[in-house]
């Protein structure tokens, strides 16, 4: 097997043996699978394109079908999940701040990761270059872009306070998935992918 | 009329027969005292006998899911796009089993069957079935095909329901459960629908309240309009703009009520065809099981409770274009699977034929589906060799 995504290799640290995991947008279904065998997680993951639906089942992953912008409370109720994970999900929806209270809702707490538009190159491109950035990690034109709410990290964490959400723990890596020290000094603008584990605050004990 | 077999066809196959003598106490307070059933196999049954596949037949099917009685047969089975060597429900790897349901007409016992009692056919004192029925009725197939566990029951539609009612009855003797196109009950503009078809039936003046037999004749014109409208409801109107669009056969418009618009022809055709092949009573009572089946009901309409026994993993698929069974109540199944904390997959299929969807190979369905009966076949019990 090859190694796993950095980034995912970082999630499922932060994930507990035998937990129950709801992986929002979970692609191929390689964190789930991951979980499952390392883990003994008991997941389920919830995506859209048609051939990772393929990918999932070949892999024995339970994946359902649907659309993250629909909502996710038609199938689940509060309480569901030990965790809620959305890799890479949380810029391409057009309503992040309800999928974010509905995550925080089905579940105790959640994993979230999205690319960083603080970062140093994205300011740089915009800044002196006058474009919409283009990155290794944001690799698309402003017109052909999934990627419709993008924000910083900041951005995020004051998302986060207005939702009464507390941050549990914080990382940032480069583009390849490696930490960096710059990251660990100036995460702002100096990480390229946030990650990040959260709990609505009433939650935390 | 194939010339030659397609590779991909299981060939010739030959219905059986089984005989049962024991009573079936049925769900309406009757008893059938001994019944038959019609049924094919496809595929060789392993030694452990745990490769065995049940497919249940939707409102029209019957036991010929595959392959061909002779050279001479214009069309295949009727899920001949699903089952085969290679295709998803893969006869190198499965047993598959498909029987025609109870109250069909096509070899089971039924409305145009002999009753044993009277010895004459039972016409409408045949009793109505419902899918609880069937299902009871095809565990004792199993029983008499020593068949302990299936390691899936298969469905589209009203065959889709079947698999719930299975999954609920008898938790222990299927390993999945592939359910697609169906719902956990009928909507009532669903049950309207089903109306429709049996007061276009029993208004026929050929129909002779379910006697035409005795009177040599078929209540065609029922028939045939029940069948145009199943069909307008299986196809979506983007389906239908596509295939026929305002074509019409002629060219120009004759100012008549003969057939001018190409859907006309090919509803009349349907309807036609469907007179030769279907009988009335069995439509009437195949209503009536869809109408019937609601397994929450006994839980106080709740879904998740009547599923919460199941042991079976689920694949559940439906199709965005169906509207009679839509993907919002393969969503209700799915949402109380997972209430349950089940084994589930779902695809909603991006399709734009409707419900007949279920029986087309559209690449994307073919794909899931293959995929999870490869998951199917991996679940098998590795055979004891002795």
């Amino acid at each position: 097997m090859s190694e796993l995504r950095p980034d995912l290799a970082i999630i499922s640290e932060w994930i507990s043996h035998e937990s129950r995991v709801l992986d929002l947008g979970c692609g191929d279904g390689t964190l789930l699978d991951h979980l499952k065998r390392q883990r003994n997680v008991d997941g389920y993951g919830l995506e859209i394109a048609p051939a990772n639906i393929v990918s999932c089942i070949d892999k024995g992953v339970n994946v359902i079908q649907t659309d993250l912008d629909a909502g996710i409370s038609d199938f689940f109720d509060e309480d569901s999940f030990d965790y809620v994970v959305m890799t890479q999900t949380l810029q391409a929806m057009y309503y992040p701040e309800r999928l974010l209270k509905e995550m925080m809702r089905v579940g105790r707490e959640g994993i979230v990761t999205f690319p960083n538009f603080g970062h140093w190159r994205c300011r740089a491109q915009l800044a002196l270059g006058g474009h919409m950035p283009v990155s290794t990690t944001l690799p698309n034109k402003w017109y052909n872009t999934p990627n419709i709410h993008l924000c910083t990290l900041k951005d995020f964490e004051s998302l986060c306070r207005k939702l009464g959400i507390r941050i549990l723990q914080r990382s940032v890596v480069d583009h390849a998935h490696r930490y960096r020290l710059g990251g660990k000094i100036l995460p702002n603008l100096l990480g390229e992918i946030a990650i990040y584990r959260i709990i609505l605050e009433r939650r935390f004990s | 009329m194939p010339d030659i077999l397609p590779a991909d066809s299981i060939g010739l196959v030959t219905p059986q027969v089984a005989h049962f003598e024991q009573p079936l106490r049925l769900d309406c307070g009757r008893e059938l005292g001994e019944y038959d059933l019609v049924y094919e196999t496809y595929g060789e049954l392993n030694s452990a006998r745990s490769n065995a596949i049940l497919i249940c037949h939707a409102l029209s099917g019957d036991a010929h899911a595959a392959g061909y009685h002779s050279m001479k047969d214009k069309k295949p089975g009727w899920w001949e796009s699903a089952i085969g060597p290679g295709k998803p429900i893969d006869t190198n790897r499965f047993h598959v089993v498909c029987l025609n349901n109870l109250g069909g007409c096509k070899g089971s016992s039924g409305p145009n069957t002999v009753n044993p009692q009277s010895g004459k056919p039972w016409g409408p004192e045949f009793p109505i079935v419902t899918v609880r029925d069937w299902a009871e009725s095809q565990a004792r197939l199993a029983d008499r095909l020593g068949i302990d566990q299936w390691a899936a029951v298969i469905g589209g539609s009203l065959g889709g329901m079947q698999v719930l009612q299975w999954a609920i009855d008898y938790p222990k003797r299927l390993r999945h459960a592939v359910v697609i196109a169906a719902a956990p009950n009928l909507t009532a503009q669903n049950i309207a629908f089903n109306e429709v078809v049996r007061q276009a039936l029993r208004s026929d003046p050929d129909f002779h309240n379910g006697h035409y037999y005795e009177h040599g004749v078929v209540p065609s014109g029922g028939l045939k309009i029940a069948r145009m409208l199943g069909h307008i409801t299986y196809l979506s109107d983007d389906a239908m703009r596509a295939k026929f669009g305002r074509e019409l056969r002629e060219g120009k418009i004759n100012f008549g009520f003969d057939v001018e618009f190409q859907v006309e022809s090919y509803l009349r055709y349907q309807g036609e065809s469907f007179v030769e092949r279907f009988d009335a009573n069995t439509y009437l009572l195949m209503t009536k099981a869809l109408d019937y089946f609601d397994p929450a009901a006994a839980h106080g309409g709740n879904l998740s409770a009547a599923l919460a026994g199941v042991e079976a993993k689920f694949f559940v698929a439906s199709f965005t274009s169906d509207w009679r069974f839509s993907p919002t109540r393969s969503r209700e199944i799915v949402k109380a699977l997972l209430d349950g904390d089940k084994t589930v997959c779902y695809a909603e299929i991006e399709a734009d034929h409707g419900h007949d969807a279920f029986l087309i190979p559209i690449p994307h369905y073919m794909d899931v589906f293959g995929s999870y009966m490869k998951q199917v076949y991996a679940d098998i019990p590795p055979e004891v060799t002795v």
